[in-house]
This record gives C-alpha cells, sequence and structure tokens, in this order.
C-alpha cells in the first residue's frame, strides 16, 4: 500500500496579496506557504504510514522552487517527491491541471490498495476542482470534504464534513480523498527529518515525460492551452469588524433589534 | 569565515521558529509565573529530534550539527528562557560529556535514550563552597572492597535536576602531591543515575529568572555506583569538566543571544504600536537610535557565537572563542532586555509584556557556566596576559 499525495505550494495570504498591473496575483512578491489542506492531507497519509508502515509519495505540480516545499514534506517523513514542472504546465487552470497530475500519478503508479490525497482545495484559487477532476480522469472512486478517515484493508471510511453536520461513507481502494484542514493538526519537520530529507528522492516530471500519456491533451494545457482565461484579480474591499452581541435574554433581544431597525436592516 | 546557513540549517532555524512560536511562547508566561517544568514542551521537543541534536544516529541522535543545536537553543530563548536553558543544560553538560568521553558500552547505555529524551541529563559541579573555585570540591568517591565508588557530598544550583535521570558528577578520588611538594585534589568524573541508592535531589531553589528550569540540589550519602560509572579516567575529572564547560557556554551564548533578539523584536512590535505627543515612539529618534544599536550588539554576539559553534564543530581549538561568546553575548543580553524594559516605560516592567521577565531570565547568563569575570580570566589567559 502507498499514499500519493498532491500538493501545491500557493503564495501566503495572511501577508499582503501583490496584485500585477495586469490584474494577475504577483506571486513573486509574496511569501509562499504549503497549502494549508493539502498539509492536512500529508498529515493523514503520514499517520496512515505510522500505523501501517506504507509509503507515501508526495506529488507537486509547479515552478522549480516547489522542490524547497517538497523537501520540507520529505522532513515531515514522506519517502518520496515527484515534482512536475515544465514551461509547457506553466498557467494552468483546473482542466489542464488534473490532466497532468492525473497523468503524473499514473506514472508513480496506481495499486489496488493505493489511495491518492489532495487538499480540498488552494488558498489562490479557491476552486476546489482539482482532486475531484484527477479521480475522474483516473477512474477511481472520490470523496470530498475529508473530515476523518479510517482506513481497514481496501476498506477506506472517511467522515465527510458539510456544512450542517457530516456524512460517513465506505469506499474502496484505491480512491481519491481531498481533505480538509479541520482533519488533523499536521507535524513539525524533525531534526533527523530535515537532515535526512535531501538525500530523499525527488523526481522531476517535466513536458516530455508526461507529454504522450493519453490523459493529456496537449492542447488543453498551459496557460494558452487552459479553457479558463482570469479576467482580473484584485484585493476585496477590508470589511468592517462584526458586531457580537452575547447572551439570549429579552433585553438582547430587544438591542439587537433595534440595532437592525437603525440600519433598516428590518 | 562563511556563515551562510546551509539549506538543512535554514529549514530547521524554520522548523524551530515554528515550534517555539506555537508551543513555546503560548505557555512563557505561565511557566514563569508558576515556576512550572515544562515537562509536555520537553516531550514534544524530544519527538522532534531536540534533545540530541548534533549527535551521530547511532546514538540515537538527530545527527546534524553545533550550530543547529546552537540555533535550537536560540530560538526557543526568543521566547522562553526556561527552555532554551533544559535543552541547553541537557544536551551540553550531560550528553556532550559522555558522547566526548564515555566507553563504547556508557555511550550505548546512556546516549540513545538521552537524545531521544526518554531520560533528560544534568551536570554536577557546583558545591556550596566550590562555584568559580572549582576546584574546592568536598565532594568524594572512595572505592569499596567491592570494586564500587561509594559518593559522599553534595552539589547545588543544578540545572533541570529535579527531572534529571543522568547526572555527570565530579568527585575527589585522591589527593596528589605535585613535584614542589604542593598537594593537589584528584578529580574525577562520574555516572550517577537517580535510582542509585544513597542519592537524592534536595532543595529546590527559588530563582529571580529561568524560574521553569528545575534547579536543586543533589545530596550523596554514600550513594553507591559500579565502577563503570566513572567517566573518562580516573583523576582526568577538572579536565572533563573545564572542556564541558566549554562547550556549555557555548548553549549559555546561544540562549543570551535569543534572549536579546527576542526582546528586540518585542520591543520593535510595541514601539510601533505605542502612541505618545501623537506619534508612534517608533518615530522618535531615541527610540531608532536604541533599537539600531541593540541589533548592532546583538547581530555581533551573534557572530561570536556561531563562530565557537562552528570551530567546535571542525574540532579546532574554542575554549577563547566559547568564552567571548558567552561574555559577550550575555552581557549583550542584560543590556538589551534592560534597555527594552526602558522603551517599553511603565507597561514594561508590569507582567502583561514579557519583555521584564526576559530581563530577569538574562541576568543569569552572566553568572552560570562561569561568570562573566571568569570568561575574562579565560580569554586572557589564552592572550598570554597574566
Amino acid at each position: 500500500m502507498k499514499a500519493i499525495v498532491c500538493v501545491k505550494q500557493v503564495p501566503d495570504t495572511s501577508g499582503v496579496v501583490a496584485v500585477k498591473e495586469d490584474g494577475t496575483m504577483d506571486r513573486a512578491a509574496m511569501a509562499t506557504i504549503t497549502n494549508h489542506d493539502d498539509l492536512a492531507a500529508v498529515e493523514a497519509a503520514l499517520r496512515i504510514k505510522d500505523a501501517t508502515g506504507c509509503k507515501v509519495v508526495v506529488v507537486s505540480m509547479g515552478p522549480p522552487p516547489a522542490e524547497g516545499m517538497l523537501r520540507e514534506l520529505l522532513a515531515m517523513g514522506a519517502d518520496e517527491a515527484v515534482l512536475v514542472s515544465a514551461r509547457e504546465f506553466g498557467g494552468s487552470d483546473t482542466y489542464a491541471t488534473s490532466q497532468i497530475l492525473a497523468a503524473a500519478i499514473k506514472k508513480i503508479g496506481v495499486d489496488d490498495d493505493d489511495i491518492v490525497f489532495c487538499g480540498r482545495q488552494a488558498i489562490d484559487g479557491d476552486t476546489a476542482q482539482v482532486g475531484p477532476q484527477i479521480a475522474e480522469k483516473l477512474g477511481m472512486p472520490q470523496v470530498s470534504y475529508v473530515a476523518e478517515i479510517n482506513v481497514e484493508g481496501k476498506a477506506v471510511t472517511v467522515k465527510r464534513l458539510l456544512e450542517d453536520g457530516y456524512m460517513t461513507i465506505k469506499v474502496q481502494t484505491p480512491c481519491l480523498l481531498t481533505c480538509v484542514k479541520e482533519l488533523n493538526d499536521a507535524r513539525y519537520m524533525s531534526v533527523g527529518g530535515i537532515m535526512e530529507c535531501y538525500q530523499k528522492p525527488l523526481e522531476v516530471y517535466n513536458y516530455e515525460t508526461l507529454k504522450d500519456d493519453p490523459l493529456i491533451d496537449v492542447t488543453t494545457i498551459g496557460l494558452k492551452g487552459s479553457p479558463t482565461n482570469v479576467y482580473k484579480s484584485f484585493s476585496p474591499p477590508v470589511k468592517g469588524a462584526g458586531m457580537m452581541m452575547e447572551g439570549a435574554d429579552k433585553a438582547t433581544v430587544e438591542k439587537l433589534v433595534s440595532i437592525l431597525n437603525d440600519k433598516h436592516i428590518i | 569565515m562563511d556563515l551562510h546557513l546551509s539549506k538543512e540549517q535554514e529549514m530547521l532555524r524554520k522548523m524551530y521558529r515554528d515550534f517555539a512560536e506555537n508551543e513555546v511562547k503560548p505557555l512563557a508566561e505561565w511557566v514563569d509565573e508558576n515556576e512550572a517544568f515544562p515537562e509536555e514542551t520537553v516531550k514534544k521537543m524530544a519527538k522532534l529530534g531536540m534533545m540530541g541534536i548534533y549527535f551521530p544516529k547511532e546514538y540515537g541522535g538527530a545527527g546534524a550539527d553545533v550550530l543547529s543545536y546552537v540555533m535550537a537553543v536560540e530560538e526557543m530563548s526568543k521566547v522562553c528562557g526556561t527552555t532554551g536553558v533544559i535543552i541547553s543544560a541537557h544536551t551540553s553538560l550531560c550528553c556532550a560529556p559522555i558522547y566526548e568521553n564515555g566507553t563504547e558500552e556508557q555511550k550505548q547505555k546512556y546516549l540513545p535514550k538521552l537524545c531521544s529524551g526518554e531520560w533528560i541529563g544534568a551536570f554536577g559541579l557546583t558545591e556550596p563552597g566550590a562555584g568559580t573555585d572549582a576546584q574546592g570540591q568536598q565532594t568524594t568517591a572512595v572505592k569499596d572492597e567491592n570494586g564500587n565508588w561509594v559518593l559522599n557530598g553534595s552539589k547545588i544550583f543544578i540545572t533541570n535536576a529535579g527531572y534529571a535521570n543522568v547526572f555527570v558528577i565530579f568527585a575527589i578520588t585522591g589527593i596528589s602531591t605535585d613535584k614542589r611538594g604542593r598537594k593537589k585534589k584528584e578529580i574525577s568524573a562520574f555516572i550517577v543515575e537517580r535510582t542509585d541508592p544513597g542519592f537524592s535531589v534536595g532543595k529546590h531553589e527559588k530563582k529571580m529568572g529561568i524560574k521553569g528550569s528545575s534547579t536543586c540540589e543533589l545530596i550523596m550519602e554514600d550513594c553507591v555506583i559500579p565502577a563503570d560509572r566513572l567517566l573518562g579516567k580516573q583523576g582526568k575529572g577538572f579536565g572533563i569538566a573545564m572542556k564541558t564547560l566549554d562547550g556549555g557556554r557555548i548553549g549559555i551564548a546561544s540562549q543570551a543571544l535569543g534572549l536579546a533578539e527576542g526582546a528586540i523584536e518585542e520591543t520593535i512590535k510595541y514601539t510601533k504600536e505605542r502612541v505618545q505627543f501623537g506619534k508612534r515612539i517608533s518615530q522618535f529618534q531615541n527610540t531608532q537610535f536604541q533599537l539600531a544599536d541593540m541589533h548592532a550588539k546583538t547581530e555581533a554576539a551573534k557572530w561570536l557565537v556561531y563562530s565557537a559553534a562552528m570551530k567546535k564543530q571542525n574540532h579546532e581549538p574554542y575554549t577563547m572563542d566559547a568564552a567571548m561568546a558567552k561574555l559577550f553575548a550575555a552581557e549583550t543580553a542584560s543590556d538589551v532586555t534592560r534597555r527594552c524594559v526602558q522603551l517599553f516605560g511603565g507597561y514594561g516592567y508590569t507582567r502583561e509584556y514579557p519583555v521584564e521577565r526576559m530581563m530577569r531570565d538574562a541576568k543569569i547568563t552572566e553568572i552560570y557556566e562561569g561568570t562573566s569575570e571568569v570568561q575574562r580570566m579565560v580569554i586572557s589567559a589564552n592572550l598570554g596576559v597574566n
């Protein structure tokens, strides 16, 4: 058994969000982090490794500096890393990215008892589309918004986090799970892990490696081929801080009604 | 001297910082107020390999280098002086002398448990009458008829004592007479375990700073230990103690460095928020110049500390470097933290902000593992000034 985890390096949006004049995000001007949901996916895979001794392979599509992030994931305990990186892949939307990642995962090899993990969505695009599209392309069952995982042989029982509760689903491997950050708290890199991470295998898949895979239609990848075009990026205006009122008594309710009245909301 | 950090060291720094910020900083005030040894934090650090950073993997260490260890003490001390010294005393004063002087059996027996954090280590040299004058030892070790060593005496101000399982202890094993007929105490080093018969931990000291580090007295009353607990050769204990303290000083210098850096970080943040006379106090030239001076001094301390660490790593002589690093970093920490409290004004004197704690924590760095005066003695002796 092995766990393959798709991970994305994203701009750290807790700092300043830099937008270029043409409206696209100035990624070079922003610090990068590992996408939160993806980190939860890595931790989930590492916990299965702790329990079963399975292999964990992390895979990321991105520019060469994404190797730094992959090394950090190796320092946390992942066994192998694959960096999918080529000029031809740059600017890919979710449709293009999922083709490329599906081909990369196929090349890594998916066995009967394997699980593919993704984060639910990346904080830069917020689409939540790549994971499900990969599953479709690889023809494997998928469960999204995973907040709890139990693996027993080839049966995986997961809890999906929904807005109004949980949904429990049992799924057979090989399957793809998209994880939410609430799933766990990711571990730190260890000192020993850091000392070993540059000795662990990291393979680069470039355009030549993947272009002939039938999962990829080379006319629909990269910035030019992607069906999605970004019209404009901008920082949303800062919303005012909300107001919290505590108490379930009559006086509080009357105060609330009065405030809403004043604002002509009711 | 190349002070560019390797990729691994950069990554370690990042990990230490994340850990310090998320796990150590939130507890620092509680540790200080309650004089609480942060046991859970130590367990977490141990899990990440931080209790045996620069020892080889074959002995359970993480296989990193001395600079990587120094950065761990520095980063923890930025937010909590107590946590910094726990790693320092454990690593430099217990793991290191066993690694450097122990037999293969001793290394195999103690280092894996120490490096994994299953056991915590401490070092017992200081006695009521033997502080800076380490030759003034009174603790004795005598061989009994079965070949065991019997230790009698007490040690004071022992860092980590209340929670340590293994102690490197120094005791007199004989009196020798030199060529001029002068009598000299022959000091030897021993490994003592907490569970050894006749060994106990005594009074817990109430201190001005680093309140969560467990500083206690050790009492040995007919404490019997097997012959194979002698560390290094008989009579060579004083040399082992001095060499161990050379390494220890790099650890304490790192603690001092971290305290100074942590206080500066807090002060920069505060002066950008605090408004007086309609301006942020960071806009006043006094604040700017004070912080510029403090940063320059702290960076200078960092170079001394890192340079000493790299010399130790490269097996070059580093006694004077360690003494200079500790002297300068400790005095910088005391000066910087005191000035930071001043920049905070009345709020700095309250426990609402961490700088008063950092100022109290910093003072000890000028005292333990050789006072600043001892460091000056070491440096001047190395300069041949006598």
